[in-house]
């Protein structure tokens, strides 16, 4: 077979998510009238689904260990309720409030990571626990209560776009266009220098003019992207978040030995032992992890809600999970990228918003998106089963 | 003899264009064990599921005879509904169910869809006396029994559906030399009884001893049929025949270059980890040479491979004590890390559950025990990772569509040569193997052999574990005696035998040394 053919039927997975995002979106922009697409539309997108992306990446290093967490959606109203104590009973400043909430978000990790990894309890009844203690500690810290409100600049945390909206050429952002340009040079260059090393060391290198479309897609869709954002309030601060933690967990899980050993891992975890992996410690610290990004999404929801309330977080970690098996994970561990989840929860959140627009009830909305999730699935066992038999 | 119970007739099967079986004919006797043998990926184990309905009629070209009348399987169940049962390597069955529910699982002594217990059991009880169990209670739970006994468990089950035609894949592989011959034995017995058995085994003393008919395939080819009636064919004929030249020594010559002590294990004692009174090393002493490959022999079960793991960094056992000295030095090894940091590698026995991330690629499999050779700081450099495992794969010739393919899809001994390449990238002074050869193919038990022999030549020191006697006789230098997890003795290459070794076994006294 040729290598771009090889290439096609090794990735056929990621490939069909991301065309099948974009034929989704398209759909929906047709069905909506182009409301889809509109600048305001496309920044509520991200805005709305920040969070649970967020918590998507933590998850996704859990489930590639082979366990999962249910207690994020309570972790993430457990540490917004901390922190509305923090900043609106005690009045303490923005910067050590948040320090003190990522705190707490990995201590609820690693209470629930001890006791997985060392003591060996099944993940899904530890973090079921946990879903119960930290539901039950959020409501009796607020009392049943909403608190707030929260001072200015933690609202803009959540809420508020990069300096500079004013700059303008024509009705656009100035910042938010040359953002998109910056980003579309440098991952060009990130490309090709890539594609040099590959030659350097003799790797065998898919044909140039794959690698050149690939940079026309990627550019493409940055700047259609930035374009959009341009067109309304420029660059939400949260989308700068996501996408740095996008590139560093990317970065961590493809480069970096921790990565490796999280994935080997997740596929043979004996046979990682006697390589020399610390099992138990890996495993600890994706726990660790998972609180600490819940953490974060605690604080955002916080700060979008300008309010702490003890139903907040309710149902994130199915959203997140979800998230993560369209975008290819294998729940048998071992098996699944940041990129892929990304597009997974992006799947769904096309799907919400959309269906949203267009009027379609809330029961309708989660039959829907329950279908989908089996349809994702199951085309994933069918690719890889085709895969084996021929 | 000349009776043909079944004739498969130009069988030609292809996976995406590679012919895994070319124009293949196989006819077996009525009443006869007719033996398959063949490397690794020869097509023997394809050729038995075209016979068995795995693959079903209209996937493969050619005819399947039996018992007079063509045949077009469409399942697994077509095939037992005529009295043709396969028994596959892996074994099927259920550990928490009881060994009766296992024998009639999907075929249930039943009456109306309520199982008819005191049926079951009795019919169950029958069977096991049928296959030499008579004193098994059909109510024992399958987990609770040895291996050699769920062999003999899925006969009886192949007995329950009225088998005239049963074909048995490695059926030996995970059995000591006493199950074997009691299987074996069964099936002569069967024979008697009028049902016929395929056999595939890589064991060619057995089946020189048991089989009357003897296939050859190789490369998806039918090589010859050997007639053993009167067991007249023996091992090197049948390895020319399967590797299609001779093989002058079936283990590569060493010029042996022993160098001074580097490695010595003074008293030491391990406990089990669950039964923790229970010892299981005892008071062992050992010790290695630079360039020098030791064997450690011993009946399965003797606490070879406890021995060597309990010394991996403590990964097996519990309460060790004892001293490692290494180059002289006293060692702490509380960890695996602890130990390759320190240059001790340990090849497991079992490289599909404790040796290999199946559904990783050949590339992450071999560098996983040596990232930080190939990183800087945390990040990996994934340039030199991939020259690295790229001279890896090339020196051990490894046989694949590159170093990204998938583990899971390498022939057994591909598979092991990517285990010896990640604990050879790790560069140990000292490499324990246990069972580096087991379940592969001559060709590339030789090509191990060489690796081993490189190695030692190299100067490193080599512990190797295996339960053929022959390999450890023909491959090294020293032989320390196991049994009953202590050393019942220290042969050198002149002095040791099969006789010599069998004898320290059977004149050990528990705690005697």
């Amino acid at each position: 077979m040729s290598t771009v053919g090889r290439l096609f039927k090794n990735n056929i997975r990621q490939y069909g998510m991301v065309i099948a995002l974009a034929v989704i979106m398209i759909f929906f922009q047709i069905l909506t009238q182009g409301i889809m697409f509109k600048p305001m539309n496309i920044t509520n997108l991200v805005l709305q689904n920040s969070y649970v992306l967020i918590l998507a990446i933590g998850m996704l290093l859990v489930i590639i260990t082979g366990g999962i967490d249910l207690s994020v959606g309570s972790v993430v109203a457990f540490v917004g309720s901390v922190s509305a104590v923090l900043m609106v009973d005690y009045q303490m400043p923005v910067l050590p409030a948040m320090l003190i909430a990522l705190l707490l978000g990995a201590t609820a990790g690693a209470f629930q990571g001890y006791f997985i990894a060392f003591l060996r309890i099944p993940a899904f009844i530890v973090t079921l626990a946990g879903q119960l203690i930290f539901r039950g500690l959020t409501m009796s810290i607020l009392q049943g209560q909403t608190k707030s409100p929260f001072e200015k600049s933690f609202q803009l945390l959540a809420a508020g776009y990069l300096p500079g909206m004013d700059v303008r050429w024509g009705s656009l952002n100035i910042i938010a266009l040359a953002t998109g340009l910056g980003a579309s040079v440098i991952l060009a260059v990130v490309i090709l220098h890539s594609r040099r090393t590959k030659m350097k060391y003799h790797f065998e290198i898919v044909p140039l003019w794959l690698d050149v479309l690939k940079i026309v897609v990627i550019v493409a869709g940055i700047n259609l992207l930035t374009y959009k954002f341009a067109g309304y309030n420029g660059l939400p601060i949260i989308l700068l978040i996501l996408v740095s933690l996008i590139l560093i967990y990317t970065f961590v899980t493809q480069r970096t030995i921790a990565g490796r050993h999280i994935y080997a891992l997740g596929g043979n975890e004996k046979a990682a032992r006697l390589s020399g992996v610390k099992t138990n410690r890996v495993m600890f610290w994706c726990y660790v992890n998972m609180g600490v990004l819940a953490a974060i999404a605690g604080l955002i929801v916080a700060g979008r809600l300008n309010a702490a309330t003890p139903k907040a977080g309710n149902g994130f970690e199915l959203d997140a999970i979800a998230a993560c098996f369209i975008g290819g994970a294998s729940p048998a561990g071992g098996i699944g990228t940041v990129i892929g989840t990304i597009v997974g929860g992006f799947v769904m959140a096309v799907l919400n918003n959309g269906m949203s627009i267009m009027g379609v009830s809330v029961d309708w909305q989660q039959t829907i998106k329950g279908l989908v999730l089996l349809l994702a699935v199951w085309f994933d066992v069918y690719t890889k089963t085709r895969s084996q038999s021929h | 003899m000349s009776d043909t119970i079944l004739e498969m007739k130009n069988i030609t099967k292809a996976f995406t264009g590679v012919k895994a079986l070319d124009d293949v004919s196989l006819k077996v006797s009525r009443d006869e064990i007719h033996a398959l043998v063949g490397e690794n990926g020869a097509g023997k184990s394809t050729l038995m599921k075209v016979l068995s309905g795995v693959y079903p009629h209209g996937d493969y070209a050619g005819s399947i005879n039996y018992e007079g009348s063509e045949c077009r399987f469409h399942s697994i169940s077509d095939s037992e509904k005529i009295g043709i049962v396969i028994i596959h390597q892996e074994l099927a069955l259920i550990p928490f169910l009881s060994i009766a529910e296992n024998i009639f699982l999907g075929n249930e002594r039943a009456i109306g869809g309520v199982i008819d217990w005191h049926k079951t059991t009795s019919a169950a009880g029958e069977l096991l006396a049928k296959v030499g169990l008579n004193n098994e209670n059909p109510n024992t739970l399958i987990a609770n029994i040895g291996v050699g006994k769920q062999q003999l468990v899925e006969i009886a089950k192949a007995l329950s559906k009225k088998v005239r035609l049963l074909i048995l894949d490695e059926p030996t592989a995970a059995l000591n030399d006493e199950e074997s011959s009691k299987l074996l034995g069964l099936l002569l017995e069967l024979k008697k009884q009028g049902v016929t058995s395929i056999l595939i085994s890589h064991k060619l003393e057995e089946i020189a001893r048991v089989s009357d008919t003897i296939t050859v395939i190789r490369d998806g080819k039918v090589i010859e049929t050997l007639d053993n009636e009167r067991h007249q064919i023996d091992q090197d004929r049948i390895i020319k025949s399967m590797v299609g030249r001779e093989i002058v020594d079936r283990f590569p010559k060493r010029e042996s270059r022993i160098g001074e002590e580097v490695f010595r294990v003074e008293g030491w004692s391990v406990y089990d980890p669950v039964i923790e009174d229970r010892l299981v090393i005892n008071n062992v002493s050992l010790n290695l040479h630079r360039g020098e490959v030791v064997g450690l022999a011993g009946l399965m079960g003797a606490g070879r491979t406890e021995l060597a793991m309990s010394l991996f960094g403590r990964s097996y056992g519990k309460r060790h004590s004892g001293r490692i000295f290494k180059d002289g030095k006293e060692l702490q090894l509380h960890s695996v890390s602890d130990s390759i940091n320190n240059g001790i590698a340990y090849l497991t026995e079992d490289r599909k559950n404790y040796g290999l991330v199946l559904i990783d690629d050949i590339k992450s499999n071999a560098s996983l025990a040596s990232l930080k050779k190939v990183s800087r700081g945390q990040v990996i450099n994934r340039g030199l990772e991939y020259q690295a495992t790229t001279d890896m794969q090339q020196q051990m010739r490894i046989r694949c569509t590159g170093i990204d393919q998938i583990v899971e899809s390498l022939s057994g001994g591909n598979q092991q040569k990517v285990v010896l390449s990640k604990w050879i990238m790790a560069e140990p002074d000292i490499l324990i193997l246990d069972e580096p050869t087991r379940g592969i193919d001559v060709g590339a038990k030789y090509e191990i052999y060489t690796i081993i022999n490189r190695l030692a030549y190299e100067g490193k020191s080599i512990i190797m574990i295996s339960s053929e006697m022959p390999e450890l006789l023909g491959m090294c230098d020293r032989i320390y005696v196991v049994t009953e997890g202590e050393i019942s003795g220290e042969l050198d290459r002149e002095h040791a035998t099969q006789e010599s070794i069998m004898s320290c076994i059977m004149n050990h006294k528990r705690g005697a040394i």
